[in-house]
């Protein structure tokens, strides 16, 4: 069966890239919206950062769903087991992302509520960016799983050291891709408030990873000789440094281009500890790995050619889509939208 | 209550409520293309209003369809993880398939239909209408094959327990898939138009926009009754294909106890469950025959054939079904109403079918409900049609209590947003098709 093995090597890669595109497109409207509050101090600038995600975070979003669905398809056990077993925390995720899918929307056109839609634009916007590194955490250190693969911890279990670091790790990382698009899409004062907000979210980033080290040495120590994961990890490192450098000579867009190398950085980090697995349980022969918690090899198949067919395409319109609405956001300018 | 029952009425509400919006979405869209292509063709800048107008009330109904589906894509790992162990092989692929050919699609084309009228050209613009009225399409027919799947499952063999694929082409279009598209389409098509009309019959009503109004209501008009007329013949097709497949779900529809030849329509009637008898029944001699059979001798299976622990249950399938056919009926005497007061140009001016139209707008919505609770009741006990109950379908590992709490949650948070949407739906239609165009930036409260 060294085909099956392929593919599922295969889908292990495109789930992964699924959710670093995730990561990297959603990440910076996620930012946006958990550093309104900080970087906006008037109604205008507010609606040049809105005006800034309101045209394509819908589209950014998409890749969450489309990882979702992919990991359903291509890997069901380990769908079934984390969405079950995480259940409170995906529950109050999928809280924040339903309030604020429509938050953008309503505040603009209810202003009764504004005040409201507004936090609900702020707060659905950080707690997923929270709460995604610590899943992502309890799935990479191992959680109790029981003989039916099904999982045998509650909410609490997720809330421990490494998970709670890596969600610290993960806030910073999308407030860090976030104040960077917005001092690449903004002018003036609000452009000079983003990149100094940069600036310090870039040093809690390089603290938050320094802390995250320590926890995998703690409770993943196999993981410290994991060469490719050193590979990524310098990658996060340097891409950090040349982003400082880039902010310092204003080149914005050379900035966003490494927040979004330090982001894929940390998912190849993730993907290299990980690999074959895809949740660790505590009992490592109970862990879902790519072997038994794959789909069959032509259900894979079948996917693999929806992708090469569907992904091409949807990077193409992606793409013209950021096109169109490429350049500075100038509040009531033409463009502006909400 | 357990953990069961709660799943189902989560899936039930939260479904449910989001199925509010795409078959909006789908008749809309199509209105917004036809009025893009009329502009294009007329260079009549009514026409050109009409679609910026349609593409407001859009961008909000889309908006509110995204949120209330973002819980479905996880809903079936989260409270149905036994369904995802044993039918993921097959059941997920149409939902990834949607996401990345629909999704994906529809978001950001729907992006420049709002944002970007005045950054792009005249023909990417409409190019870009035509996209957002495919992708909607196309994600309906991907959801359908996921749901027809689940009614009469093919393309797979049981293995350990587990269904796995055997052929892609046959589960995708098994024997329910495209007469349920095509009426589940259809029924959107009749939901948003009659949205469109009654707009335009508010503007009649109250006087303002009249010119623009009535061109609106034309169009309008049209999709709305070739759809009513259409949707009595896909309706048609779909019955005789679940007597086909799943004759118990038609027994269910039609409280028809007793298989018998010549079986009668129970138009009227209480189904009494306990007893196997229908209360205060009225019924047409053959004509359930007559209807599924073409044969007013046919042969109907009812639920005797059945054991009792997989009959479905009759009384939710019977009133839901005939409360569709129902609706279904006055949507085609409107259509032919309206089509008749249009050829004698009286239709700007009979106030009582703008009234009409107006009282009528909740009725495609419950059309759409009361089909799809029908459609899924009567499947039960089954979550897979006689592969996997849906007892044997949800979490394990989820507590009673777990569910309870994100009911509770969703119902206020749909509430709120149910109520927001409603009211900002509602004052742009009261701005009117009159605002100007050009170069305006668009939503600034």
């Amino acid at each position: 069966m060294a085909g099956w093995d392929f593919l599922r090597n295969v889908w292990f890669l495109l789930i992964g890239v699924l959710l670093a595109g995730y990561a990297v497109l959603d990440g910076f409207d996620l930012g946006v919206g958990a550093l309104l509050p900080f970087l906006a101090k008037s109604e205008d600038e507010k609606r040049t950062l809105i005006g800034a995600v309101g045209p394509v975070w819908d589209g950014n979003e998409v890749w969450l769903l489309a990882g979702g669905g992919a990991l359903f398809a291509a890997f069901p056990a380990a769908y079934a087991t984390v969405f079950s077993g995480f259940y409170l925390a995906l529950m109050l995720v999928l809280f924040a992302l339903i309030l604020r899918a429509v938050s953008l929307e309503f505040r603009a056109h209810d202003p009764v509520r504004r005040k409201l839609w507004e936090a609900a634009f702020v707060g659905g916007s950080v707690l997923p960016a929270l709460l995604f590194g610590v899943a992502l955490g309890n799935v990479v250190v191992g959680v109790p799983l029981d003989a039916r693969t099904e999982f045998t911890g509650s909410f609490f279990t997720l809330l421990r050291p490494l998970p709670l670091v890596f969600g610290l790790l993960g806030l910073c990382a999308f407030l860090l891709h976030g104040a960077v698009y917005a001092s690449l899409k903004s002018e003036g004062v609000l452009r000079q408030r983003a990149e100094r907000t940069s600036l310090v979210l870039a040093a809690a980033f390089a603290a938050a990873f320094a802390l995250s080290l320590v926890m995998v040495g703690i409770y993943l120590p196999a993981a410290l000789k994991n060469i490719p994961a050193w590979f990524f990890a310098a990658v996060v490192v340097f891409s950090l440094a040349l982003l400082v450098a880039a902010l310092k000579k204003g080149r914005d867009g050379r900035a966003f281009f490494f927040s979004s190398s330090a982001f894929l950085g940390l998912w190849g980090i993730v993907g290299a500890v990980q690999y074959p697995n895809i949740v660790r349980a505590a009992d490592p022969d109970l862990s879902l790995t790519i072997r038994n918690a794959s789909s069959s090899a032509l259900t894979l198949k079948v996917m693999l050619i929806i992708a090469l067919v569907g992904m091409p395409l949807v990077v193409g319109y992606t793409i013209f889509a950021f096109r169109v609405f490429k350049g500075k956001v100038r509040p009531g300018g033409a463009g502006a939208g909400y | 209550m357990d953990a069961v029952f709660l799943a189902r009425l989560q899936f039930g509400l939260t479904a449910g409520f989001h199925f509010l919006f795409p078959p909006t979405t789908l008749g809309l869209s199509l209105l917004i293309v036809i009025f893009e292509t009329l502009y294009a063709k007329t260079k009549d800048a009514v026409y050109q209003r009409l679609s910026v107008y349609l593409v407001k009330i859009l961008g909000t109904v889309f908006v509110m369809g995204v949120a209330t589906g973002i819980a479905l894509e996880f809903a079936f790992g989260s409270n149905w993880a036994a369904y995802s162990r044993t039918v993921g092989d097959i059941f997920g692929a149409p939902l990834a398939a949607e996401a990345v050919f629909s999704f994906f699609l529809e978001s950001v084309f729907l992006g420049i239909l709002v944002f970007g009228r005045d950054r792009v050209s005249a023909k990417t613009y409409r190019l870009s209408a035509f996209l957002v009225f495919f992708g909607a399409h196309l994600s309906g027919l991907w959801i359908i094959i996921a749901n027809s799947w689940m009614q009469t499952p093919a393309g797979f063999r049981l293995e350990g327990g587990r269904a796995v694929l055997t052929s892609f082409g046959q589960a995708a279009f098994n024997p329910s898939t495209v007469i349920r598209f095509v009426h589940t389409i259809l029924g959107g098509w009749t939901t948003g138009a009659l949205v469109a009309m009654a707009v335009a019959a508010w503007l009649l009503l109250k006087g303002r926009s009249a010119a623009a109004a009535a061109r609106l209501m034309k169009p309008a008009l049209a999709v709305f009754a070739v759809s009513a007329v259409l949707q009595l013949g896909s309706g048609h097709l779909h019955s005789m294909q679940v007597t086909r497949t799943q004759p118990e779900k038609m027994a269910a529809f039609e409280a028809h106890w007793k298989t018998m030849n010549g079986a009668p329509f129970t138009v009227f009637g209480i189904p009494d469950e306990k007893n196997e008898r229908t209360l205060l029944a009225v019924r047409i001699p053959k004509m359930l025959s007559m209807l599924v059979h073409l044969d007013p001798e046919g042969r109907v299976l009812g639920l005797d054939e059945f054991p009792k622990d997989e009959r479905p249950p009759v009384f939710l399938p019977f009133a839901g079904y005939h409360l569709m056919i129902l609706f279904g009926l006055l949507f085609i005497l409107m259509g032919v109403w309206g089509v008749w007061l249009q050829a004698r140009k009286k239709l700007a001016t009979s106030r009582a079918y703008l009234k009409l139209v107006l009282f009528a707008v909740p009725f495609p919505y419950l059309a759409n409900e009361t089909g799809w609770i029908a459609a899924e009741v009567g499947r039960q006990p089954w979550a897979v049609f006689r592969v996997l109950r849906t007892s044997e379908a949800v979490s394990t590992v989820v507590p009673a209590g777990n569910i309870l709490f994100s009911i509770v949650v969703f119902s206020l948070i749909y509430a709120l947003i149910g109520v927001a949407g409603l009211t900002i739906i509602l004052r742009t239609i009261r701005g009117g098709p009159e605002e100007p165009v050009a170069g305006a930036p668009k939503g600034q409260a």
